[in-house]
């Protein structure tokens, strides 16, 4: 969606190797444009956090370069980067006042001491913490640690923010509340910022776009809803959202569409082509929970049934686990709308269209 | 009936007040902790506090003195010195009887003690005690006192052997803490500067703090940059550098000073090699032990372990985050060490640095071994009149101005540092 002229940050042919055995990031092409917001996510492992540090300068690529601003910054040491970021254990130091920590980057700028002020008072300020200016880093809670180093990734203006787990060490009300404060702060002052994440619920609520990295690849990367509609193959339907999955073999291809023969001899199932080619090959079909329809057996070109093993009353809904075609893990998700009264056992009629259903690799 | 409530005191449910309930409760854990403590305590008060205030009330006794001539010394300071050039009569009368009289073993202890004073009292005193025996076996009774000391030895006739008595008319006194800085009583009783050739302690106090200090920077200078490398390097690594710090703890102090004599002597190993490389010529070659370079190499490399353990004990914990932190926010690596990494150290480097100094001040052996004249410190003069002149007195002001130092460096420490700031592990 970007083309190379106007991409910000341009990672090209990335490869990063610690011991010269395994790569930790194979073959990374990655375009950020000015003023977006853009996730890396995956399980621990999968190389996000050393793709972020490349870009830091705290590694060096083993292959490729990085191009901010259209110009390579591999050989640019990290203190004039011009790159502001939070770590995942904010770092902030604990020797100096807040303020103090927050002037730092400013005085080894040789900024003058009034613009110092006012900058800090005005980072302050942005974060909400206005009079915390005296205090050391240890006096404040989690959420006031967190945005501090927030306001101090910020106060030198930089090109570009990175943050590195910023969230990890909240719990989960503060880590959602910061999510939409650090979103809102990036919508005000539109600076590019790239952020790491495990989370997937992270990544969807604040980026214009995810890149989903797993085993040192980008898996996919897309805006949120695509991405959670529309993943391309299986990892990124397991790993965003919640999935259900059915193999079997294709046996039909029919221009964008496909069926699906079930393992065990389930039956026939009508799915979007994704990530398959040709007629015999294995596949995985992903159905998120909230696409399969129950008791309703007019509509749809899939029609199943399934024992409902679990129910699990959630309050807005109403979880079942049920066997459905030999997987005894297939999600459905009931909105509790007073009127459901099967009970752990019952057989129900589930349906789902052909457009929800996808057939990936396995 | 009207109810009332006394808010002064809470109850439990069961109505009784709370902190007694509290106090039950938590009796039995208070008396175990107690018993569990109480070996310790009792071994520390009897090796350790009870020494410590022996030595301090050492340091100021003169009782035993004054147990033996009360009488001499209750006369002598009636003694008018710018009147009469000797002692009135009643001071030699009183002395006779006293040392005629008194218990020879008491005597003897005394002697000691005055010889402390001035030298040739011991043997004035024991040659005319036989002569004044002598008299009073004969029956006697002199007419003047003064004349026939002076007529058993002239010195009785000397003013300055009667001038050293200023030294130890007092039950309790500070002449050992004077001692012990070069200063002495006058004829007057007024604090001056012993004489030229008596002076040595300034010079070891001088040398013994120079000596210290030193030991301290190079301990820092030396450990800082290997502290730093433990507290980083990948744990395989570390644990090897951690046996090799700690590895002198594992050998006698004895013997590791004893290999530094073998090292630096004249015909010793640096010396041979420097000859050999031709650095050195066959006649230059550097005198490095038996002074005070000794002193210093072998100190620094003895007491290094006690500066790197407090320091890597601090550079272990600070995140490698935050050089890295204060490197994105524009600090070039050598400003992010001295803003950020070295204040965060600033814990572990006082407390290194205290210990060092505190056990180089008071080190004994290896000056004594390595130190030769010019080398010894304060600890060495010590041992000397612990072992051989027998003044405890003298030791126990030396030992007393040591303490006091270092009690003085503590609340320093603490003034300028915090003493909750310390960290050793």
């Amino acid at each position: 969606m970007n083309d190379a002229s106007q991409s910000f940050v341009k990672f090209e042919k990335i490869d990063k190797s610690y011991d010269g055995e395994v790569l930790v990031v194979k073959n990374l092409n990655l375009d950020i444009a000015k003023g977006e917001f853009v996730t890396m996510l995956g399980p621990s492992g999968s190389g996000k956090t050393t793709t972020l540090m490349m870009l830091a300068g705290f590694e060096t690529p083993t292959n490729g370069e990085i191009f901010l601003d259209t110009k390579p910054i591999s050989k640019i040491p990290p203190y004039e980067r011009e790159i502001g970021m939070v770590f995942q254990n904010y770092a902030l130091f604990p020797h100096m006042t807040v303020a103090e920590n927050l002037s730092f980057p400013l005085e080894v700028r040789k900024i003058s001491k009034p613009d110092i002020k006012e900058k800090v008072q005005k980072a302050l300020d942005m974060v909400e913490l206005g009079n915390f200016g005296t205090r050391f880093p240890a006096q404040l809670s989690g959420g006031q640690q967190q945005r501090v180093a927030l306001a101090r990734a910020l106060v030198f203006e930089p090109r570009l923010v990175l943050m590195d787990e910023p969230l990890g060490a909240l719990d989960k009300n503060l880590r959602e509340q910061m999510q939409y404060e650090i979103k809102h702060i990036h919508d005000r002052i539109g600076i590019t910022v790239v952020y790491v994440t495990h989370d997937q619920s992270e990544a969807l609520t604040m980026s214009n776009r995810i890149a989903v990295f797993n085993d040192g690849v980008v898996q996919q990367l897309s805006t949120p809803d695509i991405l959670y509609e529309k993943p391309e193959n299986s990892f990124v339907a397991k790993f965003i959202g919640e999935n259900n999955t059915l193999n079997g073999v294709v046996k039909e291809v029919n221009g964008s569409s496909c069926t699906v023969e079930l393992d065990g001899g389930f039956g026939m199932v009508k799915a979007l082509k994704i990530n398959v080619n040709e007629v015999g090959e294995k596949t995985q079909l992903s159905i998120r929970p909230e696409r399969v329809s129950i008791d309703s057996s007019t509509s749809g070109s899939n029609n199943f049934s399934g024992k409902i093993e679990e129910l699990i009353y959630l309050g807005d809904h109403i979880r079942a686990r049920l066997d459905v075609c030999g997987n005894n893990e297939f999600i459905v998700k009931v909105p509790n709308e007073g009127s459901f009264s099967h009970k752990e056992g019952d057989q129900l009629n589930l349906s789902w269209d052909s457009e929800d259903v996808r057939a990936l690799d396995i | 009936m009207e109810v009332t409530i006394s808010t002064a005191e809470l109850l439990t449910t069961d109505g009784v007040p709370l902190k007694q309930s509290l106090r039950k409760a938590e009796r039995r854990n208070k008396l175990r902790a107690f018993l569990l403590v109480f070996p310790l305590l009792f071994f520390i008060v009897v090796t350790f506090v009870m020494p410590i205030g022996d030595m301090l009330l050492r340091s100021i006794d003169d009782s035993q003195i004054n147990s033996v001539f009360p009488n001499t010394f209750k006369e002598y300071k009636n003694w008018d010195k710018a009147a009469d050039e000797l002692p009135p009569e009643e001071v030699y009368k009183s002395l006779f009887f006293e040392l005629a009289n008194g218990d020879k073993r008491q005597i003897g202890k005394a002697l000691t003690r005055m010889n402390y004073a001035k030298s040739g009292w011991k043997s004035l005193i024991k040659k005319t005690t036989r002569e004044i025996k002598k008299i009073v076996k004969k029956g006697e009774e002199p007419v003047s006192y003064k004349e026939t000391f002076i007529k058993i030895n002239k010195f009785w006739g000397d003013p300055t052997y009667w001038y050293s008595f200023n030294q130890m008319v007092n039950d309790r006194s500070s002449i050992y803490y004077w001692n012990a800085v070069d200063r002495t009583y006058s004829e007057d009783g007024d604090v001056v500067l012993q004489d030229e050739r008596r002076r040595m302690y300034i010079k070891t106090w001088f040398r013994t703090f120079k000596v210290s200090v030193y030991v301290t920077i190079f301990c820092l200078i030396l450990g800082f940059p290997v502290a730093h490398l433990l507290a980083n390097l990948p744990l395989r690594y570390s644990n090897l550098l951690m046996i090799f710090v700690l590895l002198p703890f594992w050998t006698s102090l004895l013997v590791r000073t004893t290999a530094w004599i073998v090292m630096l002597q004249q015909n010793g190993v640096i010396n041979g090699i420097l000859v050999w490389l031709g650095i050195v010529s066959d006649e230059g070659r550097l005198q490095m032990v038996y002074n005070e370079t000794g002193t210093l190499i072998a100190m620094t490399q003895i007491l290094l372990p006690f500066m790197i353990l407090p320091l890597y004990s601090v550079m272990r914990v600070i995140p490698k985050s935050h050089m890295r932190a204060a490197q994105n926010l524009g600090a070039k690596p050598a400003m992010a060490f001295w803003r950020v990494y070295l204040p965060q150290t600033i814990p572990g480097i006082s407390a290194g640095g205290l210990l060092v100094f505190v056990l180089a001040i008071g080190y004994f052996i290896t000056p004594e071994l390595v130190g030769g004249k010019d080398g010894k410190l304060i600890g060495s003069w010590i041992a000397y009149h612990l072992k051989t002149t027998l003044n405890w007195g003298l030791c126990a002001a030396l030992g007393g101005i040591l303490l006091g130092i270092m009690l003085i460096l503590y609340w320093l420490y603490n003034k300028i540092v915090g003493i909750d700031n310390i960290k050793l592990g």
